[in-house]
Order: structure tokens, then C-alpha cells, then sequence
């Protein structure tokens, strides 16, 4: 299977903010940070990182994690990690 | 990937059916969003289905009103909130609805002892039912036997502020073994005290009579690693793994349906290709696949034993099969290697019309309703057909190798039960013995010759701790013949003894037996006496099983009897209606009771004075019981064999 691009991985992004969310006016862009997303809250975030997880079929390491601060920067690792599963 | 609820149908156009539920009227999407959950669904989409059914809640609880909603408090050591959702979607799978206190993450003890202050948050809360959640870190501060005993004491603060169903979850093995294999030998490792605290809990749960909620048993399935995530446990302190909470929902809801009384009870199996390899009418006895010596037929034969196994338990077995009776009954007759025979099936239908009617036929047949059938068929069609026919029956989806159809009914967990009764263990025998009577029935000329040909004898006892078990299932599975439908737990059960032994109540259990066997306990009443005398009949059910009989006659005469002892100068006769309780609207009318009351909501009370009270005549004896014992030695059985 192709490496999906960046715009490929902002869209299946966007469907995951929209199934967890409950809104489809959600639209990412790289600077999206929790701030602009009601209910982006901790415990949201989890189940946001487990269901990218699930979706790319990779694991982030807890200090990743620790370091995410918005949209661009986690659209960013998934590429990195995709591309290192090859 | 086993980290899905595989028993159930996948749905490819899952996402679109969920919007298209989101827009329509909240009755019709909260009925829509059942039909939802009912499919293959993962962990995310169980958090739409539950941010669906919160927007539409009241609608939603009135899709489930077969039952009054379950109010559950999680209390634990770590946090719990995300498997909130699971049980509640898991729960309305099955048409429950869950009201869940989530407690604040490691303070459960404190909060159970708190309760016993009235303004206690968790004391308003009123639970139904209180899951304890202790996690392996938390468990292993210290040996095993003290982690018993602090479980021990949460247990006896729920039952003495809350008296509430207390359900512990068993310990999750994530912690890593210091030795390997032989690490038993390292009896102070935080493994092995893990290990030994699971084992002792089993014995701890019986003697105080709480529910396991067994993780350490089934995260074995999918492994551990699947279960817990180290990672994750230092992040959020999440013991378990958001991926999987669909599965942790699934067996809660498993243990709440099973607490309510609505487990399945009978497994209704086709027969080609199902019970046997090939079709019976085309290859004939010595062309269908069943048996040693071909692993097809290995798979089929054990395919049969854990059906087998199921009635042991008290589960029933029906066919339902497309085929010609007679070549549907040769191999249960003739067929050596057959692990099933005719006197293991309580309902035999063998035809050519559709399922849908036929498995309606085996429901009324065996007096249960649809919602107490699984339906086992190896045809996707026959499947596709019941689950759009009669929504209401479990239909899992089988694998197409034969060899995984034991491991797919086990895994739906269709037959949860809280504990195993005399009477369970007897069902299949009870059903043969119905058969036998319905053949008595056709030969007898006239019904009290029937009756009288029974023989039968009416063996009463009040309520006591003996039968407590049988009791409650009674009371909590009853749905047809059952007045008030009020559910009780243990607990509620001891308090009604309690008033009697004050007078204030009467309690009578009733068993029946005849010629052809024991029925069991068969009705269950409560009275309550009020303070001008009258006798409320908080309870009056009876198992369908003993219809037409006259005993609710028979029973009259006890109560009228028993009500006159304790001081009563009437009964007064209760009737709340249910989907399901139709069948008893005119129940006190029939027995002679004046209506005094109706409700718009359709209730009814009723009342009889004991003044002019006459006995009805009935063709059976009435026996005070030496014991309610549920054991060998019954009264029952002593009875029947003087005969």
C-alpha cells in the first residue's frame, strides 16, 4: 500500500475528530490545538490517541506524547512513523 | 484482531446508518441506535453510540423500559470514567439502561464509609448495583490476605450503607514475574500475591455473596497486552486500555442482564451443517459428517457436547430446522456418533415454513419470550432473516469452520447467570416431563380427569435462607405471570423475612409436583399487612410452566388460610402492568376479588374479604413442606416416592 500523503492523513485525522467529537464542522489545520476543539479535554485525548493508534496502526512513545502541541505537529509524527514502518 | 465483539455481525455502512440515526426523532433513533449496537463495533464507535444516547437520554431510557433502569456505581483505585461509556452502550445492546456513578479515582474507600451519612453523594445516589474496581499496583501494597481483607471490609460497608449487589472485579495480571515460570516459589512477588489474591477471592465472593467480575480470566483471551498498557498506566493511570473498554462494557452488562433476570435461556440450534456436517435429507445417515476420525466431524460432535454441557446448567435446547421431520429426527434416533438425542431437545420443529414463525412457535412452545432465545444457524440468510424478523432474539454470527463455533457461543456470552439452582440442574428433566404430561393431556377425556390423573401435590413453606437463591431468580426473571414485577435483590428479600417474623408480612414459596416429576418452586408471594388489617399482595408470580393446573387456585386457599393466621380480614390484590404481564390483568377478577381501584396507567387494585370466604375446589393436595431444602433430600422427592 502507498505511503499516504499529508492531505490523506489530514483527512482520515479529520474523520477520527469527527466521530469522537460529534461535529462535523471540525476543520484541522496545522495549528489546531486542544483550545480550538469543544470537548478536547484529557481524557478525550486519550481515546484520540488511541484511536489514531488503532487507525495508522502505530504506537507513539509516552515522551512524544508528552510533547504534542497541535494538529501540524501530530499529522507530522504519523508521516514519520509510517514512513519508518515502510 | 480479536479486540472486537466478534460474535456479532460487522456492518460496512456502520458510519452512514449512524448519521442517518442521528437525524431522525429521538424514539426512532434511540430504537436505530440499539439496532447499532448490535453489530461488530470497536471502542470508538461506542463512544458515538453513548454521545448519541446521552443527547436523547430520556428517549433512550424509554426504548428500554422493559426494565427499570440499573443504577451503577464505580468505585476503584484507578480511573474508570472511559469504561463508563462501554457499559452503557453494552447495556443498551440488550435493552438496559445503566445510570453509572462514577466515583473519584482512589478515594473508594473513603467514600464507602461515607455513605453511611444520608447526604453522602453516593448514598443519594442509590445503587442498584457497585462495582469494585482495585488495580494490580494498588492491590500488592501488601500480602494477599490483606488485600482480602480490605476488599472484605469495602464489601460489608456496601452491604450496610448502600444494600446494594456488590460486584468486585478480580485482580488484572499486569504486574512483571521476578522468576519465570516457577515464580510461585517467590511467595512475597508482587506476581505471585496477584496470582494468590485471585484465588482466594473466589472462595471470599461466595461466603459474602458477591459477584466476580472476572478480568484475569477473560483478558486472558486477547492477552494481557492487549488489556494494559504500561504507557498508558503512567499517563492516566488507566488500568484498562481504552481499545478494549467495549469488551470490559460487554461483561459488565453481561453481569447486570444476568442480575435482572435477562440472560438467554434456551439455545435454539438448526440442524444441517449446524449440528452435523451435510444435509440429512439429501446425504442420508451415512453421508452426513459427524464423528471421530475426520476432524470436520470432531468439530460437530464437540460442537454438540457444550450444548450438552449447557443444559446441565439449566440452559434449554430446541431445533429449529428446515427439513422433513422425519429425516430430521433419523440421527437423533439412529446416528452412533449423535452426542444430542431427542429427550435433550425441549422443542422439535422440523418444517418447511419460515424461522421467524417457527421460532415464535418454540418461544410459546417452551413459555419463554424471544428475548430468552439464541438462535444458532450456520445459513447467513436464516440469520439475516431472524435478526430482521425478531430483533428481540440473539442470532450470533458463526464462523464458517465448524471447529470455531464452541469458541464463538462461548465467547457472546449469551447465558450469564449469577449462580447455579437445584432447579437449573433440572430444567431439561422438568421439560421432558411437560412433554410427558402434554401426551397425558391429549389422551385424557375430560380436564379433571386430567388433573386428577396428575396427581398432584402443592408443597408450600414461607420464604427462608435455603431457597434464597432460587428466590431471587424467581423474583428478577419472572415476566408473564408475575402481578407487580417488582424486583428484589437479597438483601430486599432478608428485609421481607425480617417483617415477617413480625407479623407484618407473609411469605409463602410453592412447589408442585405430580406424577411426572418435580416442577421446583413453581410461585412465589409476599404479602404486606396494613394496619386496617388488609393483606397487600406486594408479589404474586408463578412460573408459566404450571398453567391451567389451578394452582393459582390452590394458592388462594393457602394465602386466604395463612392471611387469616396473622390477623388479616382481607386481601388486597395488586396488578401493575408490563409489556409482558398482560396475561394476569384479569387474575384477581378470576379468583373472586372486587375491583376497588384503576389507573389511567392501566393498574388495578383489587380486594377480597375473608369474612365470606369459601375455598375454591381444586384436584390437588396442599402440604406444609418438612424443609425447603434445594438438595437431594426435598420433600418433593420423598413424596413422589411413596407413589
Amino acid at each position: 500500500m502507498a505511503q499516504p500523503d499529508q492531505a490523506q492523513i489530514y483527512s482520515q485525522l479529520t474523520s477520527i475528530f469527527h466521530d469522537l467529537f460529534d461535529d462535523d464542522s471540525i476543520v484541522l489545520t496545522p495549528e489546531t490545538t486542544a483550545q480550538d476543539v469543544e470537548d478536547w479535554d484529557s481524557f478525550n485525548h486519550i481515546n484520540l490517541i488511541v484511536a489514531v493508534e488503532a487507525k495508522f496502526d502505530i504506537k507513539f512513545k509516552t515522551a512524544e506524547l508528552e510533547e504534542l502541541h497541535n494538529v501540524g505537529h501530530l499529522v507530522q509524527m504519523i508521516e514519520r512513523k509510517l514512513a519508518a514502518k515502510g | 484482531m480479536l479486540r472486537d465483539l466478534f460474535w456479532l455481525p460487522a456492518k460496512s455502512d456502520w458510519s452512514d446508518a449512524f448519521s442517518a440515526a442521528r437525524k431522525l426523532p429521538a424514539p426512532g433513533a434511540a430504537a436505530k441506535l440499539r439496532e447499532l449496537a448490535n453489530f461488530n463495533i470497536d471502542f470508538l464507535q461506542t463512544v458515538q453510540i453513548d454521545r448519541a444516547l446521552t443527547k436523547i437520554a430520556d428517549a433512550a431510557r424509554a426504548e428500554a423500559n422493559a426494565s427499570k433502569p440499573i443504577r451503577l456505581a464505580m468505585l476503584g483505585s484507578s480511573t474508570l470514567g472511559h469504561l463508563a461509556p462501554a457499559i452503557r452502550v453494552a447495556a443498551y445492546r440488550r435493552g438496559l439502561w445503566v445510570e453509572i456513578f462514577e466515583g473519584d479515582y482512589g478515594l473508594y474507600r473513603m467514600e464507602l464509609g461515607e455513605a453511611a451519612n444520608p447526604e453522602s453523594s453516593l448514598k443519594k445516589f442509590a445503587p442498584d448495583v457497585l462495582l469494585l474496581a482495585l488495580d494490580a499496583q494498588q492491590a500488592t501494597r501488601g500480602a494477599a490476605d490483606d488485600a482480602i481483607r480490605e476488599m472484605e471490609a469495602c464489601w460489608d460497608a456496601a452491604k450496610r450503607n448502600l444494600n446494594c449487589v456488590v460486584i468486585q472485579q478480580t485482580v488484572l495480571q499486569t504486574l512483571p514475574p521476578l522468576l519465570g515460570n516457577n515464580e510461585h516459589q517467590l511467595a512475597d512477588s508482587p506476581f505471585t500475591i496477584v496470582a494468590r489474591i485471585n484465588e482466594l477471592l473466589r472462595p471470599a465472593a461466595d461466603r459474602a455473596g458477591v459477584l466476580l467480575l472476572a478480568l484475569d480470566v477473560f483478558a486472558q483471551q486477547e492477552g494481557v497486552r492487549t488489556w494494559h498498557d504500561t504507557a498508558l498506566w503512567h499517563r492516566s493511570k488507566q488500568e484498562v486500555h481504552p481499545r478494549v473498554s467495549h469488551l470490559y462494557g460487554e461483561h459488565v452488562a453481561r453481569l447486570l442482564a444476568a442480575i435482572r433476570g435477562r440472560s438467554a435461556k434456551a439455545l435454539v440450534l438448526d440442524l444441517d451443517n449446524t449440528l452435523w456436517g451435510g444435509v440429512i435429507g439429501d446425504d442420508g445417515l451415512e453421508g452426513i459428517v459427524l464423528g471421530q476420525g475426520n476432524a470436520v466431524g470432531e468439530s460437530f460432535v464437540a460442537f454438540q457436547k457444550y450444548a450438552k454441557a449447557l443444559t446441565t446448567r439449566g440452559i434449554v435446547l430446541a431445533v429449529c430446522s428446515k427439513n422433513d421431520e422425519v429425516n430430521a429426527l433419523s440421527p437423533f434416533a439412529e446416528h452412533p456418533e449423535m452426542v444430542l438425542r431427542r429427550p435433550d431437545i425441549a422443542a422439535f420443529v422440523a418444517n418447511w415454513q419460515d424461522k421467524a414463525t417457527n421460532i415464535r412457535a418454540i418461544a410459546d412452545q417452551l413459555n419463554l419470550g424471544l428475548d430468552a432465545l439464541v438462535f444458532v444457524d450456520d445459513n447467513p440468510f436464516e440469520r439475516a432473516l431472524v435478526r430482521q424478523e425478531l430483533p428481540m432474539v440473539a442470532v450470533p454470527e458463526l464462523p464458517e469452520d465448524p471447529a470455531d463455533y464452541v469458541a464463538t457461543l462461548a465467547a457472546a456470552g449469551y447465558f450469564e447467570a449469577t449462580g447455579v439452582t437445584e432447579d437449573d440442574r433440572k430444567r431439561s428433566e422438568q421439560y421432558q416431563a411437560n412433554a410427558a404430561r402434554e401426551a397425558a393431556k391429549t389422551t385424557a377425556t375430560d380436564l379433571p380427569a386430567y388433573l386428577r390423573s396428575l396427581e398432584m401435590k402443592l408443597i408450600w413453606r414461607n420464604f427462608d435462607r435455603v431457597g434464597l437463591t432460587r428466590i431471587v431468580q424467581l423474583i428478577n426473571k419472572t415476566n408473564q405471570f408475575n402481578l407487580t414485577t417488582r424486583r428484589y435483590t437479597d438483601a430486599d428479600v432478608l428485609a421481607k423475612m425480617e417483617q415477617e417474623a413480625n407479623s407484618r408480612a407473609l411469605t409463602l414459596q410453592l412447589r408442585l409436583t405430580d406424577r411426572f416429576g418435580d416442577n421446583g418452586i413453581i410461585s412465589l408471594l409476599i404479602g404486606e399487612l396494613d394496619a386496617e388489617a388488609t393483606l397487600w399482595m406486594d408479589t404474586w408470580l408463578m412460573s408459566c410452566r404450571v398453567l391451567g393446573r389451578q394452582v393459582e387456585e390452590a394458592t388462594l386457599n393457602l394465602l386466604a388460610a395463612e392471611a387469616r393466621a396473622i390477623g388479616a380480614k382481607a386481601i388486597g390484590g395488586i396488578y401493575l402492568p408490563t409489556k409482558k404481564n398482560g396475561m394476569v390483568r384479569e387474575h384477581y377478577d378470576r379468583l373472586g376479588f372486587e375491583k376497588t381501584e384503576e389507573s389511567a396507567d392501566g393498574s388495578s387494585r383489587w380486594r377480597l374479604a375473608l369474612a365470606g370466604f369459601a375455598p375454591h375446589p381444586v384436584l390437588m393436595e396442599t402440604i406444609e413442606g418438612e424443609q425447603a431444602n434445594d438438595g437431594a433430600t426435598r420433600p418433593g422427592a420423598d413424596l413422589l416416592a411413596t407413589h
